[in-house]
């Protein structure tokens, strides 16, 4: 319903409406979402140019800062690729599958958007410790896992898991069987169903999944802080980096490193437009 | 192969898979995400129900309890308000960059907590945009509570809002209309009309908004400065007492939280199995 067909060409806007209070409401909501959102960021996008292009650059490809962002990318991507494969086996099973205890697993698998994340930084940081529950036996085996880059991806795990589950399990339960029979009526087996039918009907929503879990991990500190031992150079992450710069009053290096996890943002935000858009296009 | 005693049909899988799939499914959730808690809990009671009493009854551990009590007690109801004006404007309204609004509105998610806190840091720290009047005039905002409460408005602020443009959108507008054409006021048809059919919908997103606004970790500690039995919050006091290996302490002011996300989960099922036509289509599942 566009606008421009139910109203006379000019400046309008919007279209009239019997309901008052449109001038006060969208009044409020620019002004909060100014004052709280835009504003800020546009002063975080601002502060890193009092330093030239040059001096932005200089800060962007300091070894440390680059290592650091390098963790946070890469950390974040492995965490996505493996909470992508999991995620999809939790949520077909959650969604296909009757087992006692169902309703309270589904519940449980929001527990990383409801525990704040300092919590499950200690916990994480206690049960793969070199004396933890799961660090002694796998140190046992010679696995290195809290203060090594590998605690830094079991974090990003915790927290991406429920983004993939959430994004899958409405797709899965809307995606009816009629294909599914289809292939079969047509002899194909069960495994070649579930690799040519329903997989590629999942993608769209796979992939978002993923990117969601992605976006979230690339950014995340509190839950990575604890377990990853911060050592410069080997297992410090790119929104830490921010926090020592602030200490050291460095606020338009601090801003540097911000833009370019903004902008990177940015990128998974306008990745994931693109791969809606493509999905509604398919169907 | 024997002739299966059952039938099963071709869409649904072997029960090898099945059982497999279970067994995977369940032990990645047991080990990712069942243990950690576990852990918590475990770790707080270490040394006995007492200790971990006695850790909560620290004066400074107290003050952080008060303190995140109070943020909250500011940052949601705002945030609340902000989510039913945008909702009404959005969902009620047809004008020109509606779905840009959306988008914006949704933007503090996508930004690192880090980042949500530091750009108020860029605006009112010693060498902000505004430090050096805030100083003069001596205000304080950032290491002060002011800052901590922005912080937390920030990284909650479209938990409301993304609830309520859905279920109202879905809604439309017949409701409203018709009372507003029988002479009813704004104000009235908005408590009379609106809010007993967003009411279930706006609890929800007011109970993730708050359980990210005691919990929020990463942008509060940029703008808090720790001081202690001052600016620290729960999450933040766990990690001063952690970082100065009071590890029992830690934990059981951590096991508080815990706590509180149990609460959560259980009203938030709640919510998603009775009400679940009420709020938004989003969450049923």
């Amino acid at each position: 319903m566009s606008i421009a067909e139910s109203t006379p060409a000019g400046f309008a806007w919007r279209r009239p409406s019997a309901l008052p209070g449109f001038g006060l409401t969208l009044g409020f909501t620019l002004f909060y979402l100014s004052a709280i959102v835009l504003i800020p960021l546009a002063a975080l996008v601002i502060r890193p140019w009092s330093l030239g292009v040059d001096g932005f650059w200089g800060v962007i490809t300091q070894p440390r800062v680059l290592h650091a962002l390098e963790l946070s990318f890469f950390g974040s991507a492995i965490a996505a690729a493996i909470n992508t494969v999991f995620g999809l086996i939790v949520a077909w099973m959650l969604v296909r599958y009757e087992f006692p205890g169902k309703r309270l697993i589904d519940a449980f698998v929001d527990l990383p958007f409801a525990l704040p994340t300092a919590v499950a930084g200690i916990a994480l940081s206690a049960l793969y410790a070199p004396n933890g529950w799961l660090g002694a036996p796998l140190a046992a085996l010679g696995i290195k896992v809290a203060y090594t880059p590998l605690g830094v991806v079991m974090a990003l795990i915790f927290i991406g898991l429920p983004f993939v589950v959430r994004t899958l399990q409405p797709v899965i339960a809307d995606a009816g069987r009629e294909a599914e029979e289809a292939g079969a009526t047509l002899g194909a087996t069960r495994l070649q169903i579930l690799r040519r039918i329903v997989i590629p009907a999942l993608a769209p929503a796979l992939i978002t999944g993923t990117a969601l879990a992605f976006a979230r991990a690339v950014g995340e500190y509190g839950s990575v802080i604890f377990i990853a031992g911060n050592l410069p150079m080997k297992s410090e992450i790119a929104p830490l980096l921010i926090i020592i710069k602030l200490e050291q009053f460095d606020y338009a290096g601090a801003a540097s490193i911000g833009v370019v996890m903004l902008a990177l943002s940015f990128v998974m935000l306008l990745t994931l437009n693109a791969v809606q858009s493509w999905a509604a296009a398919r169907r | 192969m024997s002739v299966p005693l059952t039938y099963r049909s071709p869409t649904s899988d072997s029960p090898l898979m099945r059982l497999g799939l279970t067994a995977a499914g369940i032990g990645f959730i047991a080990l990712f995400l069942f243990l950690p808690l576990v852990t918590v809990f475990t770790n707080a009671l270490a040394d006995g129900f007492s200790v971990a009493l006695g850790a909560l009854k620290d004066p400074d551990a107290q003050s952080s309890i008060a303190l995140t009590l109070i943020v909250a007690a500011i940052a949601v109801p705002a945030n609340a308000v902000f989510g039913i004006a945008a909702a009404w404007s959005v969902a009620k309204f047809d004008f020109r960059g509606k779905s840009v609004l959306a988008t914006l509105i949704d933007l503090p998610f996508s930004v690192s907590p880090v980042v949500s806190g530091l750009v108020y840091v860029l605006i009112f720290g010693m060498q902000g945009w505004l430090g050096p009047w805030l100083r003069d005039h001596d205000i304080k905002i950032v290491f002060a509570l002011p800052g901590i409460v922005l912080a937390t408005m920030f990284v909650t602020f479209p938990f409301v809002a993304r609830e309520l443009i859905p279920l109202m959108a879905d809604q439309g507008r017949d409701e409203e209309e018709a009372a507003v054409s029988l002479g009813a006021s704004g104000f009235g048809t908005f408590l009379r009309v609106t809010l007993p059919n967003i009411k279930w919908g706006l609890l929800y997103g007011v109970l993730l908004c708050n359980a990210r606004a005691m919990g929020e970790f990463g942008a509060v500690s940029v703008v808090s400065g720790h001081i202690r039995g001052l600016t620290n919050t729960m999450p933040l006091h766990v990690e001063v007492l952690y970082n100065d290996y009071q590890y029992t302490a830690a934990f059981a002011v951590a096991s508080l939280l815990a706590l509180l996300a149990l609460v959560t989960l259980t009203l938030k099922s709640f919510l998603e199995w009775r009400y679940a036509d009420e709020i938004a289509a989003t969450h049923r599942h």
